[in-house]
């Protein structure tokens, strides 16, 4: 079982969301996610300044296994992508909640944060899943 | 997703211990054949899948990292769930020279391998397998996990005009160790006697040793060997090698390896709706004047009317994993279809098998979600000796 940081906040699709002190909030993938794809060997995210929505996919990430699309947790805009990941996909297998976050957004809404699920909520989300 | 239990109609199988999870697919709830490795794999972090109805390692954590320790290494796959089917007797030769269609006479010394496609009537391939001669009218048949009862049924059904009875054996493992230092690691487990055999054997060669077979043959493109043991005895010989340094490796580094090879896999490359000659194999087929193997009225007529398919490798120039199905397309219209997509370790680029138009050109897109991308048509093998053999063009 991954040990899940208490401090993020998470998606039904497998997202994790943490708030920085700017505002802006950092985005990934969790750990039961990447094991469920496998080695990643391409990372897609969207470029600063593309307007994303609440939802709807806006990243890809590509596994040995198959292609899995990323939806935005909140709306917003992008501010920044990590562009190490162009040449070192494998940082998401290997430390998903850290080096390999995905992108970082400027929210419309921050107060959206709160409808996100907790550590308790995706960790149970996650074993259902399987 | 739901679960539904008790109902019978999905059910999501969970293993005590929460390692059993099939890749995700929801699956009836059947008991899934194990090896005599199950516990090995276990120990050791594998993630196990469902493959043909065998419960099989995935990989022990990273498949693109058990690629290149084969690659440039050592690793060991347990294929214990292929199937094994020995015949013997003085019909055994007569036999197979009507049963297979390569050309069983190149193992007339005994210790030979050979590699050898199974035809049905129309020429399609029912499997792919490699059979081993030990000598005095002793030959074992090794053929894929998923075509086990297929195949039987087939080998039994043409023995009964041979005096020979086709035997399932199910009490065997079998270890694949490849890579480069991958002989000399099994022949460190060896002992004074039996070490020098296998140092010995030539590729393509096997030998007898006691109840262990040991063969110089495998599936990754390495060197390496192939070791069929009695089921009891694979774990301690498993668990010897790995603590001398070879890598566990499981069947997502096989594919991966075998795909950089170019090698074939039977469901994908080929089928019994595919010829030998539309697959790349035509090599394999012996047109030796007297041999009647089944399906060689059917190959012949296919090359007296020209073949119309071929097998080609792409290299992707894009940003994207090709996969099976996917559409190829060419600049004058035509079109094909990847057989087998994947990602190459080896090459740092996505590459694939297709089957497409014998007049198709050099130059193509692969169909992807949606996408283009842009592929460059090559001849197989990408890798050779460890390393790329097809210059990437970035």
């Amino acid at each position: 079982m991954s040990t899940l940081p208490a401090d993020l906040k998470y998606t039904p699709s497998h997202e994790w969301v943490r708030l920085n002190e700017d505002g802006t909030v950092t985005v990934g993938i969790t750990d039961h996610a990447q094991k469920q794809l496998g080695d990643l060997v391409f990372v897609e995210a969207p470029p600063p300044e593309t307007q994303v929505t609440a939802g709807e996919a806006c990243a890809v990430v590509e596994s040995v296994k198959a292609a899995s699309d990323i939806y935005a947790p909140l709306s917003g805009k992008i501010v920044e992508s990590n562009l190490a990941l162009v040449e070192t996909p494998e940082a998401i297998n290997k430390d998903a909640f850290g080096e390999g976050w995905l992108f970082r957004l400027a929210p419309v809404d921050a107060t959206a944060l709160e409808t996100l699920m907790d550590a308790d909520a995706y960790q149970t989300h996650a074993h259902d899943d399987g | 997703m739901t679960m539904l239990y008790g109902h019978g109609i999905r059910i999501f199988r969970r293993a005590r211990n929460a390692r059993l999870k099939p890749a995700g697919d929801m699956t009836i709830d059947k008991p899934l054949k194990q090896t005599a490795l199950h516990e090995k794999h276990l120990e050791h972090g594998a993630r196990m899948v469902n493959f043909g109805g065998w419960e099989m390692p995935l990989h022990y954590g990273s498949q693109i990292e058990e690629h290149h320790r084969v690659r440039r290494d050592a690793g060991v796959f347990d294929v214990s769930h292929m199937t094994i089917i020995d015949i013997t007797g003085a019909g055994a030769r007569a036999y197979l020279r009507h049963l297979l269609a390569a050309e069983i006479d190149a193992m007339s010394m005994p210790g030979r391998a050979l590699y050898s496609c199974m035809l049905n009537p129309r020429g399609g391939v029912i499997d792919d397998v490699i059979v081993y001669y030990t000598g005095q009218d002793r030959y074992r048949v090794v053929a894929n996990a998923a075509t086990r009862d297929r195949v039987f049924a087939w080998t039994t059904e043409l023995a009964r005009d041979h005096s020979v009875k086709p035997k399932l054996l199910e009490n065997l493992a079998m270890l694949a160790v490849q890579g480069p230092a991958a002989r000399a690691r099994v022949v460190a487990q060896l002992d004074r006697d039996t070490g020098p055999i296998a140092e010995r054997l030539g590729y393509f060669h096997v030998a007898e040793i006691g109840d262990t077979w040991i063969a110089r043959t495998g599936y990754t493109g390495e060197d390496g060997f192939e070791v069929l043991l009695p089921a009891a005895a694979a774990p301690a010989l498993w668990q010897r090698l790995v603590d001398a340094g070879v890598a566990p490796a499981g069947l997502g580094a096989r594919d991966s390896l075998r795909l950089e090879a170019g090698l074939n896999l039977y469901g994908a490359e080929m089928s019994e709706e595919i010829t030998p000659l539309q697959c790349g194999l035509a090599w394999t087929i012996s047109w030796q004047p007297e041999r009647d193997f089944v399906g060689r009225t059917a190959l012949t007529q296919e090359h007296a009317a020209g073949v119309t398919r071929k097998r080609v490798g792409l290299v992707v120039e894009g940003r994207g994993v090709p996969r099976a199905h996917q559409r190829v397309l060419f600049e004058n219209g035509e079109e094909g279809e990847v057989t087998s997509g994947g990602f190459s370790p080896t090459l740092g680029a996505p590459i694939a098998l297709a089957r497409v138009p014998i007049t198709a050109g050099e130059r193509c897109e692969v169909e992807s979600r949606g996408q283009r991308l842009p592929a460059r048509v090559v001849r197989p093998p990408f890798v050779r000796n460890g390393k790329a053999c097809i210059p990437i063009v970035s």
